[in-house]
């Protein structure tokens, strides 16, 4: 163990300490706090740049496959261990990524809005750095009430009626959620006496026939309280309006807490649940690809019924997960590679297109809906509160032209099609499922494997007609255009993100390699396992 | 002594789901602490229940590992209590942020017609 191992804290801590630092300081101050708030999360993006490189080093296949950290440097069953392996690093680095422009769209104005902004953006952080980063179930359960409460607050940022009410609903459901988390967690300990992950997936062979049963019973509630989480399908009716109430900087990292479901249940399913685990081996994945398609048919059919910008993206959420789901319920390493890129692909994408609806909407006359009825009831009971403070920066010229190029590239990015990331990733899962569908069966390809490459299609096309219908409501059918007041610290998060999806395009041969290598590990779960039980106490002497 | 565990979990968790399903924002919150209580009750009985046995030495002043309690459930009990406690109190500041917002405590902020 060299230092470099003690980065592994890093995403846990500085957050922690940026954060409470943060509370000292009077709210007055919002130039100092915005500047400590983003200096801390560039040094978070560079830091999981480095942890990347670091999981990226080891070949995959070999024992020494994922780092692992023992806080306290107690041995690995008994304590705490942080583990860092090629997934884990993949989705701090987008958490970092997402953070960054989040951040920066949200000094143009929203970081005033009320109180504590920071405070709390740094806590989430903090939360899902340790949800990421944790192999141990019920620290997963503190990072992720670290990660709820924060987002809590966050989703009350900038008040109002439609945002308190929606504020209500969420957390009422996240908390019901936290208790089935508990119950899960609970009844796995008490049948194999172990909360560490890797332990876990050791001692799952050996339970008895008989408390079979119950363990299966605390895994399903336990991947409930995910589910809920990442919106799979009956368990997702709170998502799109608790999204579409929060204010646009924090949808956009909102974006991304339903992809922390998506991450546990893909981590503990292959890790606990996967070859190794015998007659256990499998559990509940017709559930994971059933469910997750009947939830992009749902979103399918919510993107399109949707009147709102902001109900649209909340929808695409659903799609997203949805897909993930469904790929992850197939069980396959080039399937579960795919799925990797897609998510990686459509968290950019969806985090773009909530920072970016705020902008347009500042286009439309508040009365320019009136076509639509439904739009016009709805918006009434909307929170339209104008928001009168004076903004400062830069005013973007040409700023609706450009807007409606970004609307644009997000369309294409959402609908999968060519030649964005959203067609590769969309591409890349789809062969994956055709190759791994031929080479199960000799007849062919199962039917499951032929309806999730409609689907997929499907959702695509969907997601197309309704952006264009919104595009062209938007930005061609107004008579009068009000060129909206845009300032370059809003528009520059939003274009970075989009051309980060363009890199992903020119050099998606890169971020393939790199979801292969983190998808053949995670069907591997024996050098996960052993790295981390391996890790002893005199491994930590040698460092600092 | 099982029984008795079981019983007050299982009246806990009914009472609490009938609660959350109500719908007015008071029933909720006692409804989401009810539920709280029979959780924690049931992670404590997942370190097992022992009737009659010595706290930590047994009768001779001899103590055996053996004996001892599960400590992990009593550890997540105390942090689910911490937890639960944080976030009931979140949950009350946004019950009166919504009840002086919309001047009703039904859920959805309105009465239904």
């Amino acid at each position: 163990m060299d230092w470099t191992d003690h980065l592994l804290m890093v995403p846990i801590l500085l957050p922690m300490v940026t954060g409470a630092a943060l509370l000292l300081i009077d709210e007055v101050r919002h130039t100092a706090k915005a500047l400590i708030n983003v200096a801390s999360t560039l040094t978070l993006l560079v830091t999981t740049l480095a942890l990347m490189r670091m999981a990226d080093a080891v070949p995959p296949g070999t024992a020494a496959l994922s780092h692992s950290y023992a806080i306290g440097d107690w041995p690995a069953p008994f304590a705490i261990v942080l583990v860092l392996d090629r997934l884990s690093a993949l989705m701090l680095v987008l958490t970092a990524i997402l953070a960054v422009a989040s951040l920066v769209f949200s000094l143009a104005r929203w970081h005033r809005a009320g109180s504590h902004f920071h405070t709390l953006f740094q806590f989430l952080l903090m939360g899902l750095g340790g949800a990421f980063l944790t192999g141990d179930v019920f620290n997963l359960f503190v990072f992720f009430e670290i990660m709820l409460a924060a987002s809590y607050g966050l989703l009350l940022h900038g008040s109002g009626v439609f945002r308190v009410r929606s504020g209500l609903h969420y957390i009422a459901i996240n908390l019901a959620a936290s208790l089935l988390f508990l119950i899960g967690v609970s009844l796995i300990y008490g049948v194999t006496g172990t909360l560490n992950m890797a332990d876990l997936a050791v001692r799952l062979a050996a339970v008895p026939a008989e408390d079979r049963t119950l363990l299966q019973a605390g895994a399903a509630i336990l991947g409930v309280a995910f589910l809920v989480k990442a919106g799979m399908w009956p368990l997702c009716f709170w998502l799109p309006s608790a999204y579409m109430a929060a204010a646009a900087p924090v949808a956009a990292i909102f974006a991304l807490l339903s992809k922390v479901g998506i991450y546990v249940i893909l981590r503990l399913t292959l890790l606990v649940f996967g070859h190794a685990a015998g007659e256990l081996d499998g559990f509940g994945r017709e559930v994971l690809l059933f469910g997750g398609m009947a939830t992009m048919a749902f979103g399918a059919f919510g993107v399109l019924a949707s009147q709102a910008m902001g109900r649209l993206a909340g929808y695409s959420v659903l799609v997203s997960s949805g897909t993930l789901l469904a790929a992850i319920g197939l069980a396959d390493a080039a399937i579960v590679s795919g799925a990797l890129f897609y998510m990686v692909s459509s968290t950019l994408t969806i985090a773009a297109l909530f920072m970016l609806i705020e902008l347009v909407e500042r286009a439309q006359e508040p009365g320019a809906d009136l076509l639509t009825v439904t739009m016009a009831a709805y918006r009434e009971e909307m929170d339209t509160e104008e928001e009168t403070e004076e903004e400062v920066g830069v005013a973007m010229p040409g700023a609706l032209a450009i807007l409606s190029l970004c609307f644009g590239c997000l369309a294409l990015l959402l609908a999968g099609m060519p030649p964005l990331s959203g067609f590769i990733a969309k591409f890349a899962l789809l062969r994956a499922i055709i190759d791994a569908g031929e080479a199960a069966t000799p007849v062919g390809i199962p039917g499951s494997a032929w309806l999730l490459v409609a689907m997929m299609i499907l959702s695509g096309l969907a997601a197309l007609l309704a952006m264009l219908r919104t595009g062209i409501r938007t930005f061609w059918a107004p008579l009068e255009v009000i060129v909206p007041r845009v300032l370059v610290v809003e528009v520059a998060p939003i274009i970075v993100l989009i051309s980060l999806c363009l890199t992903l395009t020119i050099h998606g041969g890169a971020l393939i390699r790199y979801t292969d290598a983190a998808a053949i590990s995670l069907h591997d779960p024996a050098s996960y396992i052993g790295r981390v039980l391996e890790t002893s106490p005199e491994a930590g002497e040698a460092g600092q | 002594m099982e029984l008795t565990l079981a019983l007050a979990i299982g009246i806990l968790t009914g009472s609490g789901v009938w609660l959350i399903l109500r719908p007015r924002t008071y029933q909720l919150v006692i409804g989401l602490s009810l539920l709280s209580y029979a959780v924690n009750l049931f992670i404590f009985s997942m370190g097992r229940l022992r009737i009659g046995a010595a706290p930590v030495l047994g009768s001779d002043g001899v103590g055996s590992p053996a004996d001892f309690a599960d400590p992990v459930p009593q550890a997540l009990v105390l942090t689910a209590i911490v937890i639960g406690f944080a976030t009931t109190a979140l949950f009350l500041v946004v019950l009166i942020a919504t009840r002086g917002l919309t001047g009703s405590d039904h859920v959805d902020g309105r009465e239904s017609r």
